[in-house]
């Protein structure tokens, strides 16, 4: 499933989009560019979108509108009912050119730019591949109807390969397991994906119908589209702090020591990643261990030192349940509330995130005073626990995820 | 859209029914020209899928109007918005209302851009002059909807005629414009060589656009909801202070409004009233509960309340000036106040409109301490207390609203919902609310 070398697969694309690149260069160059009016319009058009480009990390598709454009720019057949002679070269070329364009104030401000060029390049090349050598052949000459179609089948193939590309690009990026990545990505394209696809074959159809005229009209629902996503992703950041304000609630109350909730959360979310868990799924993760101690907050004598994980069961039990009611009442999924409310069960009845917050959990506080050599000794005690305390699974991949961070309680800032 | 008041007044019904049946006026006109049936019937079809589904599924309609006559065009609103769901109570007169209204606007916004010479709507060869009948067919749909929306919260809640419809029209303008272009896609598309599916194709971006803005809501909401379990999680320790926190949200967000500081000012001052004592969180409960004096230690370590608040919070964002409002919302104009004992113009506005509120919501409801003092006393002991510890302006601001509106403090949060097992506290008779 997972490809072996990922530095390997970083190397390749990136080569194949150079490849792909000087070789349309060179060529368009040669032949010097065609319809200079239409290549303008699409490369402004590209070029805006890129600088509207958002750079939230909760981004799938930075540049949509950029994105668009240049899909239907590899599938323009007609301009205001004149056939089109542009290639795949001058395709490759126009667009880069105004991506590159776009992206300087980018580059300036040093962010990285290159997956994202790399992408873009591939992605039009395929789509421009499948479309414009049959087209300038006369093959879909009079298709009426079936036309649409064809576009739509050529770019839902494209938004395929993109998700492909996407997903190796950010395994070989952060060595995450290369299946989880490739769900979200197809489960992405759903979304803001499919809205690109079918922008980018509007675009190209009511420019056949109607000439550029039609460009600057058509870009408006799309930017509709990239507006509510932004919205969408800045309350999601804000909702994030104020789970973690509320997870603080313990610490500041003087339940729980300092940073412990945030420091099981982080930690969650990396043995979750390595155990395959979809975005989706990381964030009921992620919130259930930042509020994992909330219950806490209904005793009345605190914990000493407000470490459960050394309770007998039937105290961590009735704090779990205490936690998951309060964790109700703030209005987040209710699985969240289900993963709080079932952290103390035995392994085998949890879900997997309970399990995952559990061992994390257990994992901190024992490691918290200890000297250095206090994580490899919490790991052996975890393994060794009481039997059906600690899922086995999630041990190994918490050791797996401590090794690669070096056996360091991970720092978050 | 969703102005019908629970019982409805006669007025208002006799209202519908006119709308009614001017409605069935335009609809009853046949078109003069033969028209192929299946086109209503498939746009009709998709705006009651739409509609259906998200609500206003404008850009159908629009489409409509570009492609169809009048009466033909009108039609397709019908079945979509007789079907969808409605929110609220008189079911049928709501249905009846959107109907209607949707057959009248649209019949007006389809008449205009026949009259505009648009016959055979948006051949396409003539594109940037197609944009201009559009543009007008547009602004008279935008007109007629909000003019008739007007017109019933006129009736039904009162609101100045003038001011309800220059609202309405100028916050609908630009959707309906988008919905308008994108219409006119549709119809340019459904018109050219590659007929009606690539005319559906517009319709995908702005659903997912739509999604999006429905999950935009949930997160809202959801993000609202744990705000207040913050809020509740300092009402579980200290009986006393229930629903203190929203009531001072509410007064703080009244001074705001009377000084005039900008909407979103205004929503980010009403967090600070609401979270201004969630440092409480980190006081002992002892302390918090506890009936009679307090020795210098304990009150020293109540003191601390800001601070713990101030660490909380700040890690929240969009909490902004919020954040300083709850370090200094006990500081006082003459440097007396605590944590910093910061004077005059040193303490942030929004801390300062805070003091008020809170001293103002502490005097008018039951303490361990104190008992609950008629508003009119509580206001003359503000004012007292002007410009040594409070910011006069914001007390005058208080005072100016309190005398227009009066003072009624809604508790939406708590009462029905406290999760964990209290210990009792009650035996407090006549606590607020």
């Amino acid at each position: 499933m997972s490809a072996p070398r990922p530095r390997l697969l970083l190397g390749l694309v990136h080569a194949g989009a150079a490849l792909l690149v000087a070789v349309c260069l060179v060529e368009t160059l040669g032949s010097g560019l065609v319809e200079r009016g239409t290549a303008l319009a699409f490369g402004i058009l590209v070029a805006l979108g890129e600088l509207a480009r958002w750079t939230g990390a909760a981004s799938r598709e930075a540049a949509p509108l950029g994105a668009a454009a240049a899909l239907s720019y590899a599938l323009l057949g007609e301009n205001d009912g004149q056939s089109t002679q542009h290639g795949v070269a001058q395709v490759i070329g126009v667009v880069l050119a105004a991506s590159l364009l776009g992206s300087v104030p980018h580059i300036a401000r040093g962010r990285p730019v290159l997956d994202h060029l790399a992408r873009r390049v591939l992605t039009v090349g395929f789509a421009a591949v499948c479309f414009q050598p049959l087209y300038n052949q006369g093959t879909f000459h009079g298709w009426g109807t079936a036309y649409a179609l064809l576009l739509l089948a050529i770019l839902t193939l494209t938004a395929l390969c993109d998700a492909l590309l996407a997903a190796a690009l950010a395994h070989s990026r952060t060595r995450w397991p290369f299946g989880p990545l490739l769900r979200d990505e197809l489960r992405a394209t759903l979304g803001i994906g499919s809205a690109v696809c079918a922008t980018g074959a509007v675009m190209a159809l009511a420019v056949a119908v109607a000439g550029l005229w039609a460009l600057p009209v058509f870009s408006l629902p799309l930017l509709l589209t990239q507006m509510s996503l932004r919205r969408y992703a800045a309350v999601r950041a804000t909702y994030r702090q104020t789970i973690a304000s509320l997870a603080r609630a313990t610490e500041i109350a003087g339940y729980t020591p300092a940073g412990h909730a945030r420091r099981v959360a982080a930690l969650s979310r990396e043995v979750g990643r390595d155990l395959g868990l979809s975005e989706a799924e990381l964030t009921v993760l992620e919130y259930a261990a930042l509020m994992h101690d909330i219950g806490q907050l209904s005793l009345v004598d605190p914990v000493p030192a407000g470490a459960t994980a050394v309770l007998p069961v039937e105290e961590q039990r009735r704090i779990a349940l205490l936690g998951g009611a309060v964790v109700r009442q703030t209005g987040v999924n209710p699985q969240v509330a289900m993963v709080v409310e079932r952290l103390a069960d035995p392994c085998l009845e949890q879900p997997v995130a309970a399990r995952i917050v559990r061992a994390v959990n257990a994992y901190e506080e024992k490691t918290r005073d200890a000297g250095p050599g206090g994580p490899l000794k919490a790991l052996e005690e975890l393994r060794l626990g009481a039997a059906g305390d600690y899922a086995p699974e999630v041990v190994r991949s918490l050791a797996r995820v401590l090794s690669r961070d070096c056996l360091t309680p991970p720092v978050v800032g | 859209m969703e102005a019908t008041p629970r019982a409805t007044p006669a007025r208002v019904r006799g209202y519908v029914v006119c709308v009614t049946l001017g409605a069935l006026f335009c609809l009853h006109t046949l078109p003069t020209t033969p028209t192929p049936w299946w086109a209503p019937a498939l746009l009709a079809a998709l705006y009651a899928g739409g509609a259906w589904l998200s609500g206003s599924f404008y850009p159908v309609l629009l489409a409509g109007a570009f492609l169809l006559p009048p009466s033909a065009a009108a039609l397709v609103a019908v079945p979509g918005a007789l079907i969808a769901p409605v929110a609220g109570r008189p079911d049928l007169l709501r249905r009846l209302w959107r109907a209607a209204q949707l057959v009248i606007a649209v019949w007006v916004a389809a008449r205009v851009h026949w009259a505009l010479g648009e016959h055979d709507a948006v051949q396409a060869s003539d594109f940037p002059y197609a944009l201009a009948p559009a543009g007008a067919a547009v602004l008279a749909f935008c007109l007629v909807l909000t003019a008739l929306d007007g017109g019933i919260l006129k009736l039904a809640d009162r609101v100045p005629a003038r001011r309800a419809w220059r609202g309405l029209f100028l916050r609908s303008l630009a959707p309906i414009s988008v919905h308008g272009l994108a219409g006119l896609m549709m119809a340019v598309l459904w018109r050219s060589p590659y007929g009606p599916v690539a005319a559906l194709l517009v319709l995908l971006p702005m659903c997912v656009s739509w999604w999006v803005f429905a999950q935009y809501h949930r997160e809202r909401a959801a993000h609202q909801a744990t705000i207040r379990a913050l809020v509740q999680a300092v009402d579980i320790k200290d009986g006393y202070t229930r629903g203190h926190s929203e009531r001072v949200g509410q007064a703080t967000m009244m001074i705001a409004r009377e000084l005039g500081m900008a909407d979103e000012r205004v929503e980010v001052l009403r967090f600070a009233g609401i979270l201004h004592d969630v440092g409480k969180l980190g006081v002992p409960t002892r302390l918090l509960r506890k009936d009679g004096p307090l020795t210098p230690e304990e009150r020293r370590v109540i003191e601390l309340h800001p601070e713990y608040g101030h660490e909380m919070v700040r890690g929240i964002s969009f909490l902004g000036e919020a954040r300083a409002a709850v370090l200094h919302h006990h500081e006082r104009l003459d440097g007396s106040g605590y944590p910093y004992g910061l004077a005059g113009s040193q303490i942030p506005e929004s801390a300062r409109v805070v003091a008020v509120a809170d001293a103002f919501d502490a005097m008018t409801s039951n303490r361990s301490y104190s008992r609950a003092r008629p508003v009119p006393v509580a206001l003359r002991e503000l004012e007292k207390c002007a410009g040594s510890h409070f910011d006069s302006r914001m007390v005058t601001a208080l005072v100016r609203a309190v005398d227009q509106q009066g003072w009624h403090p809604a508790v939406t949060a708590d009462e029905t919902s406290v999760p964990p097992p209290r210990p009792s506290v009650s035996s407090t008779p006549g606590a607020h609310r």
